[in-house]
């Protein structure tokens, strides 16, 4: 019989060629994950920064005539992506006005009735709400918005369109923020007598408020780049616009008229990189707000 | 009232055939009558899902929680009945400690003594406010811990020092009765220790029902009490002679550590 430090000494050389093999396959399959996002901000920054100044965030795009000139000339192209950048402002605002409370509410209703027939009914079409196409949210916007509201194109209509994407997100995070929140520190609200809509308001909302904002923040960046949508809603507009009544622009909807262009493609590079950044500037905060907290 | 239960002269709450069932002819606290001594320590003991929680938790009505929970009976309150009073009214007369510490995570120390009334919309004068911080922050001797601190979150004091300033958080109302769940079970020895010296130190002003599953803890610092087993009241007595002559089998089996 073999002795038992031989055969624990040649298991044990195996065992570490094998741990070592499968770690190497962890580290070589995390960095094929993460690069797509490294080689796409890499490409951004490389073809997009040099048209990065103050006048693209506060001036309009120049026309196609102006354009080509500059590129001709060798020139930067001139103007910016103000009406882009107002646009996707107002909309996003408008959305989160109307988002925010009706998902926090509709949140609030599911914690509260967890196995209530309706509260189901209205967990499922949440979550299938979630997995709608945004161009048939946008064409859904098209017709209860742009035809019989504002008869006609608008902000107002983009507006709806975003926030009944954004619905489900906070709807859910809402729903799990306040599950998390221990049973302990409702019973002790409770016990003081405090009144059940006081309860929820000054103690479970603020206890979970990181939560909800982290919802409402990956709610917005997700909507922040909708494109489809806008289109059939917002339409687009080449003047800063702040009436939501008439059509409006948004960055995304740029980038896409910049495409259609020949003479303005390279602004849809840094308009990108602007956009990405905002999405990833709102990502860094909620996940700040989410740790800060635990 | 069944014979093995003490008579008690002016109690601050009388327990008259209470009833608590989750279940339709399940009882967890099943026909209990009992009267609670003023200005005295009284403990519920009993082994694990005997009632002796839910039957605390029916007197302010936190049971209520629960989903189809059906309760007959009446509780008087230094001679007031308040089985059916507004639970809102009840609670502040009722003050309420639970197993774990729960100051509110959000809230300062200052912010959680006076909780009840912040949360509940009553203004008062700022000297008022401090006044009843102080005294209850130091009727929980922590007053001298904490008054450098007090507008530090309450989360970080450690687990007695929390569970001390839940106490003080139940005592700002100054209510009637102090119900306390088990509260040292999540504890070390030491703040189990001074926890038990505050509530026989409380005593003096306050009228203290304590449900404990530790015997010893109850021989301690209890003077009265009640031993339930499945529902039932099965003694209730003078600690001292409960411990030294139980007058029911069972008392006896639960006391020399057959059960439980």
């Amino acid at each position: 019989m073999e002795s038992l430090a031989n055969l624990s000494s040649k298991n044990l050389e195996r065992r570490n060629l094998k741990d070592r093999l499968f770690k190497g396959l962890v580290i070589f399959l995390s960095m094929l994950t993460i690069s797509p996002i490294v080689l796409i901000i890499y490409k951004l920054i490389e073809k997009g920064i040099r048209q990065i100044s103050f006048d693209f965030i506060l001036k309009t795009p120049p026309d196609t005539f102006q354009a080509m000139t500059a590129l001709s000339n060798g020139e930067l192209i001139p103007g910016g992506i103000a009406n882009g950048i107002t646009g996707t402002l107002l909309m996003v605002t408008l959305a989160s006005v109307i988002a925010i409370p009706v998902g926090v509410i509709t949140g609030i209703y599911l914690y509260e009735n967890p196995d209530k027939f309706m509260a189901n009914i209205t967990r499922n079409i949440s979550d299938i709400l979630q997995g709608v196409p945004s161009i048939v949210l946008g064409l859904i916007a098209y017709i209860w918005v742009v035809k019989p509201i504002t008869s006609g194109f608008s902000a107002l209509a983009g507006s709806v369109s975003l926030a009944i994407m954004m619905l489900p997100m906070i709807v859910r995070s809402t729903e799990e923020t306040l599950k998390m929140i221990p049973q302990s520190i409702k019973e002790a609200a409770l016990a003081l007598g405090v009144p059940y809509y006081k309860v929820l308001l000054r103690v479970l909302i603020p206890t979970g408020f990181s939560g909800l904002l982290t919802g409402i923040l990956l709610g917005i960046s997700r909507i922040l780049g909708e494109t489809a949508p806008l289109m059939l809603t917002a339409l687009g507009s080449s003047v800063i616009n702040l009436d939501i009544t008439k059509p409006t622009s948004a960055v995304p909807l740029l980038i896409w008229e910049f495409y259609n262009d020949p003479n303005m493609v390279d602004l849809i590079w840094s308009s990108s990189l602007l956009l990405m950044a905002m999405v990833l500037g709102l990502n860094l905060l909620s996940k700040r707000i989410a740790a800060r907290t635990k | 009232m069944n014979e093995n239960t003490v008579k008690i002269k002016d109690p601050v709450l009388s327990i008259r055939n209470l009833s608590v069932s989750y279940e339709k002819g399940k009882y967890a606290v099943n026909d209990v009558s009992a009267d609670i001594k003023r200005n005295a320590v009284t403990a519920i003991m009993g082994p694990s899902g005997c009632g002796k929680s839910t039957m605390l938790r029916a007197i302010n009505r936190m049971h209520e929680l629960y989903e189809n929970i059906e309760t007959k009976g009446t509780l008087i309150m230094n001679g007031k009945d308040i089985t059916h009073m507004p639970t809102i009214q009840l609670r502040r007369m009722a003050g309420m400690v639970f197993q774990r510490p729960n100051p509110f995570p959000t809230m300062s120390i200052y912010d959680n003594v006076v909780a009840g009334y912040k949360l509940n919309g009553i203004r008062m004068k700022r000297s008022e406010r401090d006044d009843i911080v102080e005294r209850s922050l130091r009727d929980v001797t922590l007053w001298d811990e904490v008054k450098d601190n007090l507008h530090r979150k309450g989360t970080f004091l450690s687990g007695g020092q929390q569970q001390r300033l839940c106490i003080a958080r139940a005592l700002a109302f100054d209510p009637e009765v102090i119900l306390l769940d088990e509260p040292t079970s999540a504890l070390d020895p030491v703040a189990t220790a001074k926890i038990e010296d505050l509530l026989v130190k409380l005593k003096e002003n306050y009228s203290i029902l304590m449900v404990t599953h530790n015997m010893a803890q109850a021989a301690r610092i209890s003077d009265y009490s009640m031993f339930m087993y499945l529902g039932e009241l099965v003694e209730y007595d003078k600690t001292k002679d409960m411990f030294t002559n139980p007058r029911d089998r069972r008392t006896e089996e639960y006391l020399t550590g057959k059960f439980g």
